[in-house]
């Protein structure tokens, strides 16, 4: 259970994707979504999915860890392809049979349907893959800072995930020695049916919550000890700034999606 | 004369809705560049003195000036945490950051240091405890003694004059405690950094310049090491135990071995053992 202790899906390798500026990932992200929602024509997709193959590339990840984020997603997006084969209006009839009818304009709007989730995962696994969490939750926090005129809080937000991650291998390492101690006492964490399963971890979750709230009260003392108060007047180590290589990135981004609406118009 | 680091006045405290204080009118003085102990047994208030001593707690009587600020004085917290730095029982409660070098900055990101000025600051730090080459390392990879020494670096890095260790060695293995000691001995010599530590680890109490010992909220007793030591059955009324060595020196000096007063470490006893065979005299 603790053999491999990888926070979110992080590939640490050293790459061009890798050294971008994380807040213009996230904002390369979410264009590349918006982008992904335009085309109306099948064609359009093709130098979308050329987008990502060279992103790929460039991000030294193996592409068949790209398509691993996809595997869990296998069932939905089957799910979603057949239904819309089946019950979307359309035309031209394909095939008409009892009540089933298959038309080619739904066969064609169910294959976009998946290649959009495909994509949508795609480009998402490629963030989270070349960003290490502690880097996304940095460059998501100077992204929602100006919305702290509106007292919304972002310091604080990115704070608590930081910490969450901090703390993600400590209560791994705690619940398992808990398990051990557990069963070593007769619990039965493996056999019987689900219910049974689920009312076997009360032992378990039970110190588990009590010793995570101990740390908290703990962690808080140790950071007020430490000065810690609050965003205000803060600096930072790592100082986000952006390089040749960022604008570059945007600029491209920024093509692609004009590109694509263009495309829409003409094709 | 050296300046005043602690200096605790008729200090008494007690936690909301208890009905006993739990530190009761202690006085006491630290001066800079000292290295005192102060020893007790669980529930004997020692901790809760600890956190008497840099403003997370406020005397419900009494005062607690540190540098010469109040630690009542709301105008004064940051400046008083950051020249009285304080290290926790629990190595893994303390890291706040998810890589060693982020959690040394943190203490400097809080005080508004300018990130130009951290780097150095954090390698130097890192450094002085030993640990500069698992700076990139993630702290669960580090073992309980590596863990207590990021949390010295990350209060070092802040440049304070004194540094309060609230049992910072009760959760660790006996490497790991040899490690965290040596370190702390070596900043209040090399860096004339004042420690106050916190402890119920009579072994290590011996190595401190001067020991104060609590029990149920009280300052019982006082004095050099060598003193507290030597009288075994005075300890025992207040339910502490000589260290092993300074016990054996008393119980050899019973049965009339010439042992000198004040032997409390191993080293100590057997420069004393072999003076006495080379001597003449010895039998």
């Amino acid at each position: 259970m603790l053999n491999d202790i990888t926070l979110g899906q992080y590939y640490p390798v050293k790459s061009m994707v890798h050294s971008l500026d994380p807040r213009v990932k996230i904002v390369l992200l979410i264009l590349a979504l918006v982008t992904v929602f335009l085309p109306e024509n099948m064609l359009l997709y093709i130098p979308i999915a050329a987008f990502i193959l060279l992103t790929a590339r460039l991000s030294n990840v193996p592409f068949k860890l790209l398509l691993k984020g996809i595997k869990p997603l296998r069932f939905i997006l089957i799910f979603t392809v057949v239904l819309n084969v089946f019950f979307l209006p359309g035309e031209t009839v394909w095939l008409e049979w009892e009540f089933i009818r298959i038309t080619k304009e739904a066969v064609l709007t169910a294959i976009m349907f998946g290649i959009r989730l495909v994509l949508l995962v795609m480009f998402s696994s490629l963030l989270t893959l070349t960003t290490a969490p502690v880097a996304l939750t940095d460059g998501l926090e100077r992204l929602l800072s100006p919305l702290a005129k509106i007292r919304f809080p972002a310091h604080e937000m990115a704070m608590m995930m930081t910490i969450a991650l901090r703390f993600i291998p400590t209560l791994l390492e705690e619940a398992d020695k808990i398990m051990k101690a557990q069963s070593a006492r007769g619990a039965d964490f493996e056999s019987g049916n689900l219910m049974a399963r689920a009312k076997a971890m009360v032992p378990l979750l039970v110190p588990l919550f009590v010793s995570a709230f101990r740390r908290a009260g703990d962690l808080a003392m140790a950071m007020e000890a430490r000065c810690y108060h609050g965003g205000k007047g803060r600096t930072r180590l790592h100082v986000l700034k952006m390089k040749r290589n960022d604008y570059l990135a945007l600029l491209f981004m920024a093509l692609l999606l004009a590109a694509v609406i263009v495309g829409n118009r003409f094709l | 004369m050296p300046d005043t680091i602690f200096d605790v006045k008729n200090v008494s405290f007690a936690y909301e809705e208890a009905e006993e204080n739990a530190v009761q009118d202690v006085s006491f003085s630290v001066p800079e560049g000292a290295f005192y102990a102060i020893l007790g047994q669980n529930g004997s208030g020692k901790s809760t003195l600890a956190k008497l001593l840099n403003g997370l707690y406020l005397p419900t009587e009494g005062t607690v000036h540190v540098c010469g600020m109040d630690t009542a004085d709301d105008k004064h917290t940051w400046d008083i945490r950051s020249s009285a730095g304080m290290v926790f029982q629990n190595p893994d409660n303390q890291i706040v950051a998810t890589i060693v070098e982020d959690d040394v900055a943190f203490g400097l990101e809080n005080i508004g240091v300018p990130a130009k000025e951290m780097p150095v600051r954090i390698e130097q730090a890192l450094t002085d405890v030993g640990m500069l080459a698992f700076k990139e390392r993630a702290p669960h990879t580090l073992s309980g003694g590596q863990k207590q020494r990021i949390a010295i670096a990350g209060i070092l890095a802040m440049q304070p004059r004194a540094i309060i260790f609230d049992e910072a060695t009760a959760m660790l293995d006996p490497q790991g405690r040899k490690e965290v000691f040596s370190a702390v001995e070596r900043l209040n010599k090399e860096k004339n950094i004042t420690v106050v530590w916190i402890t119920h680890f009579m072994e290590e109490a011996a190595r401190c310049q001067h020991v104060f010992i609590m029990e149920n909220g009280k300052m019982v007793l006082e004095g050099a090491p060598k003193d507290i030591f030597s009288d075994p059955e005075r300890l025992q009324k207040l339910r502490l135990d000589a260290p092993p060595v300074a016990g054996l020196a008393h119980r050899l000096r019973q049965s009339g071995m010439p042992l000198t007063d004040g032997i409390l470490t191993v080293e100590e006893m057997v420069k004393e053992v072999s003076a006495l065979c080379k001597s003449p005299s010895g039998k």
